[in-house]
């Protein structure tokens, strides 16, 4: 059986330099909110640990998220690390298909039980098992047993972790996110429609060197990269500070930069780090392509109230509901009304004259 | 239910059920006061009255007379400035204009957001020492009831999670944000049951009482 190579020996055969690798561990720990102190500690861990083991499935998805992770022109520092990782099983990049492949799941599972790290895209069809299976197993069953011998499970990409695009309603599948059927491993959610490349690189980094996961949100995403949303860092948040707002896709103040928040960008309510490391080498994220955030990384995004409905405009239906009251409130109104007339007519009729007379009575 | 599935319930089932019970409430209650009818006018009027209706609504907005400014200077400052705050917060500021605009059909140039900011602190601090004042003094103190304190919170809350939502103090936005809807939807279902229902009655009751007085009295 051939050594395993540790994470440096990996790199270090792939022509990757000391200086390289430590500028990725620097850029590791400043995005994870690590102490300086601790980069020597990063670079260590990193060169002498194992390559991790990781099973990746993919259920309901659409293969962005690999996308996302793998279609960089030049190799890149996430790709780097990403390729020091012992990725036992993925459908779309491994060379085996069919029975091979299983295998190579099984085994993996078995030589690394209670020790790989298992990687989820896509949400899981609960309604019909047959929406969407592997090698003729559900995707319910081939989670539920893949987890079983793993460490810790990361849901990719907003179907995994918030069930995304499939759970949508009317939502046809049943779909369900991850967490919604693993409760007893520890589970860290990296959002996304896709999800930025180096928060999932970082994540598996951190974890790979302290062997836990990262601080996490709320909705069990790492704090690091989701802990401001993306009206706070967006280089268009003066405009909206002065009130200068485009009203269309194409008008003076579109074409002037300004605030997209009336157009319904739903970045005041998106936790990301899109402005900040930006898409495709940080060249543009979409607010800077000129059109709002459409809050991809936050749970039922598909349904929250419309991609172009300004934020702080309430869904449709309160005029209806305002008809209906208005006529409800008239017909309680006129029969108040004659009810309180009656009474007043009822107190006129039965009022008693007080004469002098009785008021000279004692 | 997480704090996006909240944030779509208070801007969804929840405001339409707001609204609902504001306009049920507002249209019920006008209509109760047209009912009522007005006393009936035996000498004949000096005057079709609508110059003094005019005068009245716009008098009121002053002290009725001089010493009640001296005697009461702080509670009509600090009332101006919470009633001021709260219209321009609530009609000048761009994402409650596109709120509005939804909903009135009609738009308008808003504040930028750092004046609207300093107008809420000014609204806020003005509210506190109202209350203050309120506690401070034996007499006020007892004349305030329940729904006097219930109009102070109803009124502030609005003021105070949208000065919390926008700072991302305390909670994460998304979540304040719903509160502060939430807030606001409270408010609108409480305002036309309470002493609230003034923000839409005052210029009624103020030319109702102008006009009827200038009908009075013989004409010169």
């Amino acid at each position: 059986m051939t050594k395993q190579l540790t994470i440096g020996e990996s790199l270090r055969s792939q022509g990757i330099s000391r200086r390289e690798f430590m500028k990725f561990c620097t850029t590791a720990a400043s995005l994870m909110a690590v102490p300086p102190a601790l980069i020597p500690q990063l670079a260590k861990a990193l060169e002498n640990t194992p390559r991790q083991s990781v099973i990746w499935l993919s259920f309901q998805e659409c293969t962005g998220c690999t996308e996302s992770l793998t279609r960089s022109q030049a190799p890149n520092l996430e790709s780097l690390i990403f390729n020091t990782i012992s990725l036992d099983y993925h459908h779309t990049l491994q060379a085996a298909s069919g029975a091979a492949a299983e295998l190579a799941r099984t085994e993996a599972m078995k030589a690394n039980h209670g020790k790989y790290l298992l990687v989820v895209d896509g949400s899981i069809p609960l309604a019909n098992p047959g929406y969407s299976t592997i090698a003729g197993l559900s995707n319910k069953d081939v989670l539920l047993e893949v987890v079983e011998g793993a460490k810790a499970v990361i849901a990719v990409g907003t179907c995994a972790a918030f069930g995304g695009l499939p759970k949508a309603a009317p939502n046809p599948t049943g779909a369900v996110a991850v967490q919604d059927l693993i409760t007893d491993k520890p589970i860290v959610n990296i959002p996304g429609c896709p999800p930025i490349p180096i928060v999932i690189s970082s994540v598996i980094a951190h974890y790979v060197t302290f062997g836990v996961l990262p601080q996490l949100d709320g909705l069990k995403r790492p704090l690091s990269f989701f802990g401001q949303n993306i009206h706070d860092r967006c280089y268009r948040r003066p405009f909206y500070e002065r009130g200068r707002f485009a009203e269309s896709f194409d008008d003076e103040g579109a074409k002037q930069g300004w605030c997209l928040y009336k157009l319904g960008c739903k970045g005041p309510v998106t936790y990301n780090a899109c402005a900040i490391f930006k898409w495709n080498d940080a060249v543009s994220f979409p607010i800077e392509a000129g059109h709002g955030c459409l809050g991809c990384s936050e749970p039922d995004f598909w349904d929250a109230g419309g991609f172009y409905q300004a934020l702080s405009v309430p869904l449709t239906g309160a005029a209806t509901a305002a008809s209906y009251a208005m006529v409800g409130g008239a017909a309680i109104g006129v029969v108040g009304g004659l009810l309180n007339r009656q009474k007043k007519s009822e107190a006129k009729q039965h009022h008693e004259v007080v004469s002098i007379e009785d008021l000279k009575r004692t | 239910m997480n704090y996006t599935e909240f944030l779509l319930w208070v801007r969804g089932p929840a405001f339409h059920f707001a609204t609902a019970i504001l306009v049920l409430g507002l249209t019920l209650r006008f209509l109760e006061m047209l009912f009522l009818g007005s006393p009936r006018q035996y000498a004949a009027v000096r005057s079709n009255g609508i110059a003094g209706g005019i005068r009245t609504v716009i008098s009121r907005f002053a002290p009725p007379e001089p010493g009640v400014f001296q005697r009461s200077w702080f509670i009509i400052v600090a009332g101006y400035l919470f009633h001021l705050g709260f219209f321009i917060s609530f009609f000048l500021f761009a994402p409650h204009i596109i709120l509005l605009k939804q909903v009135l059909g009609v738009s308008w140039p808003g504040l930028p957001a750092p004046v609207i900011n300093i107008i809420t602190i000014v609204s806020l601090f003005a509210m506190i020492t109202l209350l203050i004042n309120r506690w401070y003094y034996p007499v006020l103190r007892f004349l305030s009831d329940f729904e006097d304190y219930l109009s102070w919170t109803l009124a502030f809350l609005p003021l105070f999670t949208g000065y919390l939502a926008f700072h991302h103090i305390w909670l994460p936005y998304p979540l304040m944000l719903a509160l502060h809807i939430l807030s606001v939807e409270i408010l609108m279902i409480v305002l036309p049951f309470t002493k609230l229902i003034h923000t839409f009655t005052f210029i009624i009751a103020r030319w109702t009482n102008g006009a009827r007085a200038a009908q009075k009295g013989v004409q010169v």
